[in-house]
């Protein structure tokens, strides 16, 4: 095998090696975190850090090929749908009512936008 | 203009997604593309609602690449967060100006700041964010406030 | 090989959100579980493709990477509105008549 050969095999080992635990970890926090504001964090690892990773070890992976633009084309379009969703999520449940719990040793900021509305309570659960 | 340089554009997205190369495919490919355009022309007679890209290509490919760094960076932390044995979360909920002129820009500075993990974009009222950070130090307020800059410095006509 | 601890990985992540959209406790995490479930089954069906060696299922990624979106955003919509199509006139404090 030659050097730019192995190269491109060590880096694309590399980063889907890193994409796949950095998915692994984004589930392991969805899980561990304790509320649902957390937990967008924790979502959100996997769908920037791990997607890009693992997208870029599939593209070095096939080369130049037509299969690389359509995965780039993916990872675009994902790059730029995964942040909207998330703030999508984020937003709606702002607007119903939920607040995130700020730090004890934290001043929380005065002005949140619908802060007059109630606290929902967790039904059926 | 426009219409044929969007109906090229739509044709080679074709041509790049479907990689076959006979010509009734390539023929129904360019029939496509200039019936969507069509399409689209009728419809703008029905809302004048044009899109304008007011940015720098070069300052943007710049931006983008400062961005990616920004994400591995956060990444780590957030991942140091996840897997430590005792979670020490220090959430919080607060304001950052933008600056941005244009609403794409704006659009812009809110997509990264979610990208990037630790931080979300949760509200956007006039020309600030409310940013919901899952742990929050003083720091924060000037990263966030150098990205706003930079995301600034892509629209064309800044200086 | 390598695709194989990918496939696995990413089993095992979507195994761990799956639990997530089980326990909750509210609604928008399961939202949110959903959506990062469509994230990993995307490069799931793209790491099976390459595991399998067919390229084609790289369409199907893409295909349900824009069909993940639509439908978070469109549940959200519901969710908030309580209808799909045209908003007569948006409520000033949506939350209010949850």
């Amino acid at each position: 095998m030659d050097i730019p050969a192995l190269i491109i095999e060590i880096l694309s080992w590399a980063s889907i090696v890193t994409g796949s635990f950095l998915m692994v970890v984004s589930g392991i926090g969805m899980l561990r975190f304790p509320d649902f504001w957390s937990r967008t964090h924790a979502a959100s690892v996997g769908d920037s850090g791990g997607m890009i990773l693992l997208i870029l070890g599939m593209c070095l992976q096939s080369g130049l090929t037509l299969i690389t633009v359509k995965l780039i084309i993916m990872g675009i379009f994902l790059i730029i749908t995964g942040p909207t969703a998330t703030h999508a999520v984020a937003n709606a449940a702002l607007v119903t009512g939920w607040r995130p719990k700020t730090a004890e040793d934290l001043e929380p900021v005065k002005g949140v936008p619908y802060s007059d509305l109630p606290e929902p309570t967790v039904r059926g659960e | 203009m426009r219409t044929i340089l969007s109906a090229l554009a739509l044709f080679g997205l074709w041509l790049l997604m479907s990689g076959i190369y006979k010509p009734l495919v390539v023929g129904l490919g360019a029939a496509s593309a200039v019936f969507a355009v069509y399409m689209v022309r009728r419809m703008d007679r029905v809302d004048q609602d044009h899109l304008k890209i007011p940015l720098n290509p070069f300052r943007f490919i710049a931006y983008a690449i400062w961005l990616l760094w920004e994400v591995v960076k956060s990444n780590v932390t957030v991942t140091k967060l996840i897997l430590a044995p005792h979670l020490n979360l220090r959430q919080h909920l607060f304001h950052v100006p933008n600056t941005q002129k244009s609403e794409l820009a704006e659009v812009i500075f809110a997509n990264s700041i979610t990208l990037t993990p630790g931080t979300i974009t949760v509200e956007t009222e006039g020309d600030a964010f409310w940013v919901h950070a899952v742990s929050y130090d003083e720091g924060d307020h000037e990263a966030l406030a150098d990205m706003d800059r930079r995301v600034t410095s892509i629209e064309t006509g800044a200086a | 090989m390598m695709f194989l601890v990918a496939a696995v990985a990413l089993f095992v992540t979507m195994v761990l959100i799956l639990v997530r959209l089980y326990a909750g406790p509210i609604v928008y995490d399961r939202v949110l579980a959903v959506n990062a479930f469509g994230t990993a089954t995307v490069l799931f069906i793209a790491v099976l493709g390459f595991l399998t060696g067919r390229p084609d299922f790289l369409d199907i990624a893409l295909l349900y990477a824009l069909i993940n979106f639509v439908g978070t955003i469109a549940v959200l919509k519901f969710f908030r509105y309580r209808a799909l199509g045209d908003i007569p006139q948006m409520p000033a404090h949506p939350g209010e008549e949850r």
